[in-house]
């Protein structure tokens, strides 16, 4: 399986790091997700190989930390925590607000592909309840308003993206017309 | 280390400095209970059981990872205390079904030991109990997910026990599951480790669920009868229309040198004997088909025609072929029985190491031998040859676990890159069939290097290597078959140059070293003493034939030219296993012994059913020389042990059976009635003489009697009876042994076993066979066109 070069590196880097292999594995696993988006049997087979383990410890440890995942998740991967300080200041109402305006629950993920709701145990914002995180990516004293901003920024963000693409398979087009023409 | 003293419970103890709380408590006879600490597997701390009070420190601590230290003030029984294992067990019992009445583990469950003890029978919980059906992992392994109490005695075992890592847990807090490696299944070693070590019934075993509960069971401890090694195995017993039935084996008696482990083999291949093609009636050839007779006709129609090929023909018309599973005193009084009753040396067994070559190398050295004690001990082992994972599962396991527990080094040598590889200091790997050339490396010939060293090694690493092994001491030097002759006489000049170094010859089957001491040679006596020399034996067995006699491929050639009139087969199959042509023996008068119609019953001319070593008693020698006690467990009605058909046939020949076996000397006591109310005295009086560890001896069938003459005559064996009988392993030394012979390589064959592969035996034992399915690839699936 390949990964990028950055990974490579960063893979070389780290591994002597530590007094034995396995300690490496769970930035690895991060790494990994972080650039195939989600951790695939394939990414598992390949883990396990180089750090000497095997495929069931790899998965192990995958299973015990709710930030890796073996699914795909969407383009943003929105955590809204639930806990203590942000269950006293809303934070069950900005779930609530996002699971309806983006029509799935706990765990769901957008039919577009594009938003994966999840509920999370305390992120460590609770100075600045409620909060939730988008990838990697802290937004707190959170309400509805502010949480539908950040839902649109988001959005806007994407279709940016998206337009960029088509801008650019239009180009493709125009050049492979009047390549023919 | 230097002693610690502490208190507990008002108690002084006294223990080494290290020594865990729960172990020091042990000590002094108080029990901390515990569910995830398992004596020499890694500390987990999960179970919150032990809870003890520790004046000083703020909270209960949990004695199971606690180090004891000088002074220490320990309560381990408190008000307090009982109400945290009470509320630890509430916890425990949140998902758990309660379904005791049907587990099979109900009767034997830690859990509910400790729920009866501590009383929490009341649950606060009101949730709804998490459900999920039993899942199968494989043939052997079952799951019951909800029965599970998170314990990691599975995972450990599996992993650090037994190297194989193919459990593991899953997910976090009370989602937490225990999971096989590939998904749904297991892909393991099937040893079923993780079985026996569950303290609750999460893990049942495929041959066993369901069936029984414990307390319907007599548990028998006895010598697995498979591989070399002499595992003690408890046999979970019933009785059955058929007489006993055998229904689990496991390790409940933890007093074999094996202690807590079991292959697959000791484990669950004992349903050989419950197979329904169990010959439980003698057949004797009519008008060419085998039909049933009656034991009298058979023994009567066998004296008949041995005595009449003797005199006639001479005892060298005569072949006789001793069994690898047999006991020691079976093999003995077969070896006995040729000489003396059939005047015939033509015998033989299946070989499978050169156990005359080592005797005669070790001969006049003390202490040379390792028990399978040593090698869990030994500071530094030396394996070459052989495959112990595969050939010697209980070898395997005490050399990882001495590597893992004791730092032990290990030097492996082999031409394969065997799993014991990933436990070794250093491992060489070397040309097929260059095993011979490294013993002659060892022992100084540098010239033997060029054929040792390939691809992977360089002289000046064998040379290091070489040196590194001679500056070891107490070095315990294992080697398998592939060492034979004159490579294992240099092995051994290498060996007894380093201090302290004791050898262990490995041999594929339960009694193989057994027959080999036990004289099953056509040109040596038992103890290794040649037929042709003087010693005790041809003074006590008195006139016998002094010529060597033929081995197995001289029988087979004789029989080929018509000069072999009679062949006798005890618990051997060697047409099946040694590829002998079937019609080798057409035209001589064939008997044997065996639980089945093997591939050398079908063509005998009487065929005897047999019991199998776990329907008798008496002692086997494992491959390293411990002399264990083995039990009568099972039983099946219509079979005889093969003491008694070998004493009924001389019987039929019109011998005295008191010059083969030496009755009459032990103990005296009453025969009792044969009618009426006191019925059955005779056989009680034997139950009461065994429970009191004494032996009745008044029968012609009493192995113990033959035991007493091989206790006496066969050198290294006169080891501490008691203790034997104790249940304890004795090792017998080669020192005094005789001077042995040189035999052709060829004679020996290995078994070439794997873990779920078993001779003969293998064939009738549906757990290995059902694993062994199971294992296989299957081909990938092609489109029919």
């Amino acid at each position: 399986m390949k990964f990028s070069e950055e990974f490579e590196a960063r893979f070389a880097e780290m591994v002597p790091h530590y007094p034995t292999k396995r300690s490496a594995l769970v930035p690895t696993l991060l790494y990994a997700q972080d650039e195939v988006g989600f951790l695939s049997d394939e990414v598992i087979a390949e883990l396990a190989g180089r750090l000497d383990l095997t495929e069931l410890e790899v998965r192990n440890v995958i299973s015990y930390y709710s930030m890796l995942t073996t699914k795909p998740r969407g383009k943003f991967n929105l955590q809204v925590c639930t806990n203590i300080s942000c269950l006293v200041r809303g934070g069950e109402e900005i779930l609530q607000h996002c699971a309806k305006k983006l029509g799935v629950g706990h765990k769901g993920t957008t039919p577009d592909g594009l938003f994966t709701l999840e509920e999370v145990e305390c992120i460590g914002a609770c100075s600045w309840a409620p909060a939730a995180q988008v990838n990697y990516d802290f937004h707190e004293n959170l309400t509805t308003e502010k949480m539908d901003r950040v839902l649109d920024k988001c959005l806007a963000q994407a279709q940016e993206q998206l337009q960029r693409i088509k801008s650019v398979d239009s180009l493709a087009d125009t050049l492979s017309q009047r390549s023919e023409g | 280390m230097a002693d610690v003293t502490l208190t507990v419970d008002g108690k002084k103890v006294t223990a080494p400095a290290g020594t865990l709380l729960i172990e020091a408590c042990k000590t002094v006879g108080i029990e901390v209970p515990s569910f995830c600490y398992y004596p020499n597997l890694s500390l987990q701390g999960a179970c919150r059981m032990c809870l003890v009070k520790i004046e000083k420190m703020p909270k209960l601590q949990t004695a199971c990872t606690t180090v004891i230290s000088e002074g220490m003030i320990v309560t381990s029984d408190s008000e307090e205390i009982k109400q945290a294992r009470k509320s630890m067990l509430e916890m425990l019992l949140g998902n758990h079904p309660l379904d005791c009445p049907v587990c099979d583990a109900g009767g034997e469950c830690e859990l509910q030991d400790m729920t009866f003890s501590y009383g929490a029978a009341e649950s606060k919980f009101m949730e709804a109990k998490n459900h999920k059906d039993e899942q199968q992992w494989s043939p052997v392994v079952f799951f019951d997910r909800p029965r599970c109490i998170l314990c990691y005695r599975c995972v450990r075992v599996c992993g650090e026990g037994m190297d194989v890592w193919a459990l593991g847990v899953q997910n976090r807090g009370v989602s937490s599951i225990i999971a096989p490696n590939k998904e749904d299944h297991l892909e393991c070693e099937e040893c079923g480790m993780c079985i026996d070590i569950c303290p609750v019934g999460a893990l049942t075993s495929g041959a066993y669920r369901y069936k029984t509960r414990p307390w319907e069971m007599k548990h028998v401890g006895t010598i697995c009868t498979h591989c070399g090694d002499g595992c003690k195995t408890t046999l979970g017993v019933r009785r059955a229309d058929t007489g006993m039935e055998i229904v689990r084996g496991d390790n409940r008696d933890k007093s074999g040198t094996n202690g807590d482990f079991l292959c697959i083999k000791g484990r669950y291949a004992f349903d050989f004997a419950n197979h329904e093609e169990r010959l439980t009636q003698p057949l004797i050839r009519k008008e060419g088909k085998l039909t049933p007779a009656t034991w009298e006709e058979a023994f009567q129609l066998i004296g008949k025609k041995f005595a009449e090929v003797r005199d006639r023909d001479g005892g060298s018309a005569i072949g006789v072929i001793g069994s690898t599973r047999t006991t020691n005193e079976e093999s003995y009084l077969l070896s006995k029985f040729a000489r003396m009753v059939l005047k015939t040396n033509n015998v033989d067994h299946h070989r499978t190491a050169d156990f005359p070559a080592f005797a005669a190398a070790l001969r006049g050295k003390a202490d040379a031998t390792a028990s399978m004690a040593d090698v869990f001990t030994a500071p530094a082992i030396l394996l070459i040859g052989n495959d112990p994972t595969e050939q010697h599962p209980l070898l395997a396991w005490q050399i990882r676990n001495n590597v893992r527990l004791h730092r032990s080094r290990l030097y492996v040598i082999n031409s394969q890159a065997i799993k014991l590889r990933r436990q070794a200091t250093n491992f060489m790997q070397i040309p097929a069939g260059a095993e011979g050339k490294v013993a002659a490396f060892l022992a100084g010939d540098d010239a033997a290097a060029d054929a040792i060293i390939n691809s992977s090694s360089t002289k000046d690493q064998w040379n290091s290597l070489r040196d590194t092994l001679r500056g070891e001491q107490n070095l315990v030097i294992a080697f398998g078959s592939e060492i034979l002759g004159s490579d294992l006489s240099s092995l051994v000049t290498f060996g007894s140059a380093i201090a302290g170094a004791k050898f262990v010859c490995l041999a594929d089957y339960a009694n193989s070293r057994g027959a080999a001491d036990m004289g099953l040679y056509p040109d040596l006596l038992p103890g290794y003493h040649p037929i042709s020399g003087s010693s005790e034996f041809h003074t006590e067995w008195g006139e016998i034939p002094q010529a060597a006699g033929l081995d197995l491929s001289g029988m087979v050639e004789a029989a080929s030219t018509n000069k072999l009139k009679a062949l006798y087969v005890v618990g051997s199959n060697p047409i099946g296993r040694l590829k002998i042509d079937s019609f080798a023996f057409s035209n001589s008068f064939v008997v044997v012994q065996d639980m089945f119609l093997t591939e050398t019953a079908v063509v005998a001319d009487v065929a005897l059913p047999a019991a199998n070593a776990y329907e008798k008693s008496g002692t086997f020698t494992n491959t390293c020389g411990d002399l264990q006690l083995v039990k009568k467990a099972g039983e099946v009605t219509g079979t005889k042990a093969d003491f008694e058909m070998i004493v009924r046939i001389a019987d039929a020949m019109g011998f005295d059976v008191r010059k083969l076996v030496p009755i009459g000397g032990g103990t005296h006591a009453d025969m009792g009635q044969s009618r009426g109310a006191q019925s059955g005295e005779a056989d009680r009086h034997a139950v009461w003489l065994e429970a009191h560890g004494l032996e009745p001896k008044l029968s012609p069938f009493d192995p113990m009697a033959i035991l007493d003459e091989i206790q006496r005559l066969v050198p290294g064996y006169d080891v501490s009876r008691m203790n034997l009988l104790a249940g304890n392993s004795q090792h017998t030394s080669l020192a005094k042994a005789g001077p042995g012979v040189a035999h052709r390589p060829e004679s020996i064959s290995p078994a070439n076993d794997t873990l779920f592969s078993s001779g003969t035996l293998g064939h009738y034992s549906r757990a290995l066979k059902s694993v062994m399915e199971s294992h296989e690839v299957k081909p990938a699936e092609v489109a029919a066109d």
